[in-house]
């Protein structure tokens, strides 16, 4: 640690002392607080500080083809269910590195994040407002030798959690990347037609055996290859992932492994994935499809790393990322352990002065995505090989994990008024995906069914000022029942907004009709924003990658505070 | 101890420099990678547009703000490009989960933009950016000269008479 920081600011130095061109800094920082109070209708969690403040500053100063960066975090202490995994506590440095920026070469010294491909082996990345940061902290080299090739490199421990700075994991993570542009590469032999990219990463952990009673592989690899194909509005893309023997906390629960086994140990197999999309579109029509399977896929840096630690690859849910208030109840998330998906998009515009389009035109985006559950072939004798399944791909299971239709019709009536009208069909299984929670902070049991109606509208007042609401609904029998939301908002552009909204259970039967209110106001000044909000937050999740976080429910004022510069 | 002292350093000596800089206020476009919508890696530090203004948004196919603002600008774009000779960067931020949604959203919407994809933020993390959308102003030399973060209608009028004033220098 002190070696790395002396190493860092000798580098700063020289960056500073030795380069000619001119010097540029630039950044960000974030403060948000939190205030608290006691709520017990909804189980709302107030920490023993009643107070939660967090934030950070990002420091980038670059000078010709140097650049060295810094984040310092801060957590006194993190907002309530900010990460579940490992602690994120105190204040200090967060990342630290230097770059060496050059025309074929560039080399990063330090934390850095990066992805290979999709993501499917490698992509360590940050999400600061969700709480994710897999930073790697080691070394990482680009190299561009020549048009149309680029290889990566890179070796390092990966962040695990922060206290009073940030502190990696046990384990190490290694990687090489390499990618052709067939076009530029073989420009002289023959002219192809459309674009052609082809791609092959290998990625290999190592973390030392601690237990006398497994054989566990200290180092396990994993290798992907992937194509990309596009010419003028087709577009392909493909990826194979392929993870060497890896038993981790996480496969554990691929096979119910008998107590008189060890349970937590993980089943001694390889994973694999495919993940393949293609589209079309032209001007006012687009069409997606996309197919992907998972078995036995996390890849953690950490042997013993709970579900929201130490990830190394990113496996995306299948399904659409919805922002309707009421969608968010139910979102999927990816199951690494094995899944297979589809999901279809459709994108159309009927034509403007068409007798559906109107004068504007009318936008139409249709999607569905279905998710199943897989049905792996077990492997007898789980005592003596402890490999319990066969992880293939495109298997069929009985239960479907997940499966939604969703369609959004928008359209402008006249220069004043623009209305959207959504409509949303959920299939959600609870027990697999953990994503509904009820009034005790606990998840809710079975699968759920449920529809979702939304209106929103988008009315033009005098110069600058703008109102916009959105009514609406979801029903379902499960899990709270009927809920029923209105939201508006309030903008006098560039600098105010105001906002009020609320979630209403009023189909609950079996008990309270909560309300859940939220008002907010705020001010925006070029890169800089402070926004108010008071009120009560549900229960719910955050999902994203792989990856969820269970948010409790709470009530209270937050003050937040972003600024660009 | 010696790690405070160090930490402490570091952060004095970050200080003084960004102090030192704050009267010449010029701040070009980093160098990082990002993809064009054909596939092709492509150096943000060459984003230019023959001497003529230029503006950077961060977007995302999932961020209703970010779509509406791009839509409306669209509705106008012709005229400002016309006038001011001005062109439009718009940078994806999706990732795997929803970049393959980028190109069909674009033709079904009829951008005129140029588009490119920053599928892990690194351009994002280099520009300072906290959250989508985040617009940037940049002038006929390279230099960013304006920012918003967020969007609320008629913001897009505010950045055309910065582009105008610009344009009128």
């Amino acid at each position: 640690m002190k070696k790395l920081l002396l190493t860092h600011c000798l580098l700063l130095w020289a960056v500073l002392g030795f380069a000619q061109d001119e010097l540029q800094v630039r950044g960000n920082f974030s403060i948000e607080g939190q205030y608290y109070q006691q709520d017990s209708a909804i189980s709302a969690v107030v920490p023993d500080e009643q107070v939660a403040l967090q934030g950070f500053g990002n420091i980038i100063l670059t000078k010709g083809k140097f650049e060295t960066g810094v984040r310092f975090e801060t957590y006194v202490p993190a907002f309530v269910g900010y990460p579940a995994g490992a602690a994120w506590d105190g204040t200090g440095l967060g990342y630290r590195y230097a770059k060496y920026n050059g025309d074929k070469i560039e080399i990063t010294v330090g934390n850095f994040y990066e992805q290979f491909g999709s993501g499917l082996i490698l992509r360590t990345w940050e999400d600061r407002g969700l709480g994710v940061d897999y930073a790697l902290d080691g070394i990482r080299v680009v190299a561009r030798p020549a048009d149309g090739i680029t290889l990566k490199g890179l070796y390092g421990k990966q962040r695990f959690n922060f206290d009073d700075g940030f502190q990696n994991g046990d384990g190490i993570v290694r990687g090489a990347d390499a990618e052709f542009h067939l076009n530029q590469l073989l420009d002289s032999i023959i002219n192809l037609n459309g674009q052609w990219f082809i791609g092959g990463s290998f990625v290999s952990k190592y973390e030392r055996n601690r237990s006398a009673a497994f054989d566990f592989p200290e180092n396990v690899g994993a290798g992907s290859v992937r194509l990309r194909y596009q010419q003028g509005g087709f577009q392909f893309s493909g990826e194979y992932a392929h993870i060497s023997q890896n038993p981790t906390k996480m496969n554990s629960q691929i096979v119910d492994i008998p107590d008189s086994l060890s349970p937590s140990t993980g089943i001694f197999q390889f994973g694999q994935a495919l993940q393949a999309t293609t589209s079309y579109s032209r001007k006012g029509f687009g069409v997606s499809l996309t197919a992907s399977s998972l078995a036995n896929m996390a890849f953690q840096s950490q042997r013993g790393a709970d579900a929201f630690d130490s990830w190394i690859n990113y496996l995306p849910p299948t399904s659409v990322l919805q922002t309707t208030l009421l969608a968010q109840f139910y979102p999927y998330a990816t199951q690494p352990n094995g899944e297979t998906s589809f999901r279809g998009d459709l994108f159309y515009t009927i034509p403007k002065k068409s007798l559906l389009g109107g004068k504007y035109g009318t936008k139409i985006v249709v999607s569905y995505t279905h998710v199943q559950a897989p049905d792996f072939p077990e492997v007898p004798g789980f005592d003596e090989n402890r490999e319990g399944v066969q992880p293939k791909l495109f298997t069929w299971g009985d239960d479907t994990y997940y499966a939604d239709f969703n369609a959004k019709i928008t359209k402008k009536i006249s220069k004043k008024f623009k209305g959207s009208l959504f409509y949303m069909n959920i299939q959600y299984d609870n027990d697999v995906i953990l994503g509904a929670y009820d009034y005790e902070n606990v998840a809710a049991k079975g699968k759920i069914y449920a529809d979702l109606i939304a209106f929103e509208g988008d009315i033009r007042l005098k110069k600058g000022h703008n109102f916009r609401f959105e009514l609406q609904a979801l029903f379902t029998d499960q899990h709270l029942q009927d809920w029923f939301a209105v939201v508006t908002e309030y903008t006098i552009s560039p600098h105010y907004f105001f906002s009020a909204v609320n979630q209403y259970n009023f189909g609950n039967a079996d008990g309270d009709k909560f309300n859940f209110p939220v008002v907010s106001a705020g001010y925006i000044d070029g890169g800089n924003r402070i926004s108010l909000s008071y009120g009560r937050q549900r229960a719910g999740v955050f999902c994203v990658g792989g990856v969820c976080r269970v948010v409790p429910a709470s009530n209270g004022l937050t003050v937040t505070l972003t600024s660009s510069f | 101890m010696i790690r405070k002292l160090i930490l402490t350093f570091t952060a004095f000596s970050l200080l003084l420099f960004a102090h030192a800089q704050e009267n010449s206020n010029t701040s070009s476009i980093p160098s990082t990678n990002v993809k064009s919508l054909e596939g092709k890696t492509f150096d943000t530090a060459n984003f230019s547009n023959d001497g003529n203004p230029m503006i950077i948004n961060f977007w995302a196919t999932w961020c209703s703000p970010c779509k509406k603002e791009l839509n409306n600008i669209a509705e106008v774009y012709e005229d400002w490009v016309d006038e001011t000779g001005v062109k439009l960067v718009a940078v994806s931020i999706d990732d795997a989960r929803s970049q393959s949604r980028v190109l069909p959203y674009i033709n079904g919407s009829s951008w005129e933009y140029e588009v490119y994809i920053d599928e892990n933020q690194d351009f994002k993390r280099a520009m300072g950016v906290n959250n989508v959308p985040h617009t940037f102003l940049v002038d006929g030399a390279g230099n960013i000269v304006y920012s918003h973060n967020n969007y609320a209608p008629g913001d897009e009028n505010e950045l055309y008479e910065k582009i105008l004033s610009l344009s009128n220098q």
